[in-house]
């Protein structure tokens, strides 16, 4: 694992730690928000806020596909698989999810529902393939979800079956785009938005659309952006990158993750999802609401492989727990230990919303490694 | 192998045609078919003095100690994995439980539950694996029960195994003793069993020479008590990893630990299979690895104890028992900072992006 211990090198963190701290001033605070669920992960993994001077802290952000999925799409893939029968493949964090009713898919399979739990669109080809021998009328649905990060292999997907002729097969399409969202929450209105110095912005989705996508938070919205790595390390060095930039008064993109990111991106794997892929109107996101052109629904061309056109159900929007936190979570206006809920019924063994359920979500991150802060936590922590 | 009355010494027309033949209805009716299964399968692989006895049950003589018994299921996919089957597991899952308490395990029985369609060839090879691994740990399967069930019902093979065994005089050890000061100390690397599973399983998109730890530790647990008698604590952290079995631990006595991840032995493998899958090591499945909890001013010898067996020989000091009424463990992360280690919640599943 060489390359891996490169990254969590113990000496080289205490350096940092040391960097930041020297160049953090006294006089202010550092208020950072990590984007992605990656580094929600890391921090709380490695104790990253431990090494962090008192003076700055990270501030969650809505970077967890599986947090920002509005309750109305699982009730969709529930009413699919039960109403149409079809086989539901998905990925094993939205097993768990609330949905309306107390519903979730892991209860709805237990109540009958054919779905099945995979970990790639590979997996769901296959079951596909498999089905058309044993069982021709049987329909298998992949329910893709998650950032320009999946988005390739749900193309791919698509792709193959069209080019195999697999009539049994179709996506329900759920891919998100982030730089919309990260609009959405710094254009926030006055009152709602949170004080943010500088961002942790998206690694792994940089590496297909590029860094240069997000130039507009400093251009737009004032504020420095640093792509970072998913590694503990790359995540301090940018938070190191970011106090730089805001003493020095600075609002640059910065590029930390430059073995993987290119500003450009993946040009290859950014025509493969236009072939296949075309912007939604808009596209609701839990904790932001409806977003304009911030989700991907499936091209004409493809139309035959779209659960959504071949298994239409009716919707109503999602019924939400009343108490829940989330949106204002996601938004980095409130710390997951000042919801009402947390921890006294929302655990991860009972997640009311969606931030507890992802091991990135921030809720089930703050519950399963930073539980035994949370006194200090709770006293220090104010939303905006 | 029991509930049935034909003598061990039945000759059958035919013999069973265990290379072509597959499990049927008929092998779990009460009929010649079943006495045919449980003599040439059964009964010729782990022939033992009671077995042989052929009843229903199992009579053997006084023992000297106090008694310990555990009872395990085996339910496990896929059925055959690099370092064993769930034979083997069976075996050394069960005399694992019972060496847990510091005991030597004594006898075992075994119930099959057999789906209907399972290739008598891989039952024979679940049975061989089951006799070799009794025989290499000296513990005897004596007596057991088969069930068939129609196709779909079981995962081809069941195994449920109970152990009895007995405890030396002077020996205690249990979950609730943990005290604060104590050290904490694993056997060796974590998460072999279940990276080796999983690799295994279709279409997860790597491949791995990683064995299985499966292992019987009571020949480590008898040198570990023969070196240090007052060991508080001991238990092999299966199902939920060494995270599932610190926190119990931690609850049955009502302390925390702090435990330094960086002294936590695991192999690259495992390490580059967690981090492809979003897995923690720690929340993985290991069947042939125990953690033991001691005073510390004993934890030096029992580490040079557990270091001269051949099952102990990366085993390590991890961390030590603390005072705290929330019973948490903490982590001491490689960097300096600390994260709780929780319970896993519900099945540990890869994280999406
Ligand atoms: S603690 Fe639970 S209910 Fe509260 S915001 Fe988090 S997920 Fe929602």
């Amino acid at each position: 694992m060489k390359f891996v211990d490169e990254y969590r090198d113990s000496a080289l963190a205490r350096d940092l730690a040391r960097a930041i701290l020297a160049e953090a001033r006294p006089d202010r605070d550092y208020r950072l928000m990590e984007f992605c669920g990656g580094h929600t992960h890391a921090i709380f993994r490695y104790g990253v806020q431990d090494l962090m001077p008192e003076n700055l802290r990270f501030v969650h952000g809505p970077g967890c596909p599986v947090c920002v999925l509005p309750m109305a799409r699982i009730d969709q893939a529930i009413a699919m698989a039960s109403q149409h029968g079809v086989t539901l493949c998905t990925y094993g964090d939205l097993m768990r999810v609330p949905a309306s009713e107390r519903q979730s898919l892991l209860k709805a399979k237990a109540a009958g529902a054919d779905i099945r739990m995979v970990y790639s669109t590979q997996d769901a080809l296959a079951i596909a393939r498999a089905a058309t021998q044993q069982q021709p009328a049987q329909q298998v649905v992949f329910f893709a979800i998650g950032f320009e990060t999946t988005t390739p292999p749900t193309a791919v997907a698509l792709k193959t079956a069209r080019a195999e002729g697999l009539r049994n097969f179709s996506v329900f399409c759920n891919h998100v785009l982030t730089p919309p969202a990260l609009r959405a929450i710094l254009s926030d209105s006055a009152d709602e938005v949170a004080r943010i110095d500088g961002i942790l912005g998206p690694s792994h989705v940089s590496t297909i659309i590029g860094s240069a996508a997000y130039e507009f938070v400093a251009r737009d919205h004032g504020l420095p952006l640093v792509i970072a790595g998913f590694e503990p390390l790359d995540v301090m060095q940018s938070a190191l990158m970011l106090v730089r930039q805001i003493n020095q008064g600075r609002r640059d993109l910065q590029n930390q993750y430059s073995r993987a990111v290119s500003p450009e991106g993946n040009t290859k794997a950014q025509a493969l999802m236009r072939d296949t892929l075309v912007p939604r109107e808009r596209f609701e996101w839990r904790g932001l609401g409806w977003l304009p052109e911030s989700a991907l629904k499936i091209a004409d061309a493809y139309a035959d492989w779209d659960a959504e056109q071949r298994f239409p159900v009716a919707v109503t929007p999602g019924r939400e727990h009343e108490g829940c936190e989330c949106p204002k979570v996601l938004r980095g206006l409130m710390e997951p230990t000042d919801c009402k809920l947390f921890g006294r019924v929302c655990s991860p063994e009972n997640p009311l919303g969606a931030c507890m359920v992802s091991s990135e979500g921030a809720c089930a991150a703050y519950w399963l490694h930073g539980r035994s802060r949370i006194p200090q936590r709770t006293a220090s922590a104010s939303a905006t | 192998m029991t509930n049935t009355k034909e003598s061990p010494q039945t000759h059958f027309r035919s013999r069973l045609d265990i290379p072509n033949g597959q499990v049927d209805l008929s092998h779990g009716g009460g009929g010649r078919a079943m006495a045919q299964l449980i003599e040439d399968l059964f009964r010729h692989h782990l022939d033992n003095p009671l077995l042989r006895q052929g009843n229903d049950q199992a009579l053997f003589g006084p023992v000297r100690g106090r008694l310990v018994m555990s009872t395990d299921g085996h339910v496990i996919s896929p059925l055959f994995f690099h370092g064993g089957n769930i034979g083997s597991l069976a075996v050394h899952g069960t005399i694992n439980d019972v060496a847990m308490a510091g005991a030597r395990p004594l006898y075992l029985a075994a119930g099959f539950i057999l789906e209907e369609g399972l290739p008598l060839a891989d039952l024979e090879r679940i049975v061989i694996a089951m006799a070799e691994a009794s025989r290499a740990a000296g513990v005897p399967i004596v007596t057991g029960d088969t069930k068939v069930v129609e196709r779909g019902k079981a995962d081809g093979c069941f195994i449920t195994t109970t152990g009895v065994g007995e405890v030396p005089e002077g020996i205690h050890i249990s979950g609730e003793l943990a005290a604060p000061g104590d050290a904490v100390l694993v056997s060796g690397s974590l998460g072999d069993h279940g990276i080796a599973i999983l690799s295994r399983r279709e279409n997860l998109g790597f491949g791995t020479d990683l064995q299985s730890d499966s292992a019987a530790l009571h020949g480590l647990v008898a040198d570990m008590i023969a070196a240090v008698p007052d060991i508080h604590c001991l238990r092999d952290p299966t199902r939920g990893g060494m995270a599932a079995t610190l926190n119990e631990l931690a609850a049955q006595s009502g302390v925390g630990m702090l435990i330094r991840e960086a002294a936590i032995p695991l192999k690259p493998e495992v390490r580059g299979a967690c981090e492809l899958l979003g897995l923690d090591p720690l929340h993985i499945a290991n069947e042939g690895k125990l953690i033991a909890i001691c005073p510390a001013e004993r934890a030096a010898t029992l580490l040079a104890a557990m270091r001269a067996h051949p099952l102990g020989q990366e085993s390590a000091i991890i961390g030590e028992v603390t005072q705290d009424p929330q019973r948490l463990i903490e982590l001491e992360t490689p960097f300096g900072g600390r994260r709780l280690l929780d319970w896993l919640s519900g099945e540990q599943l890869p994280r999406i992006c």
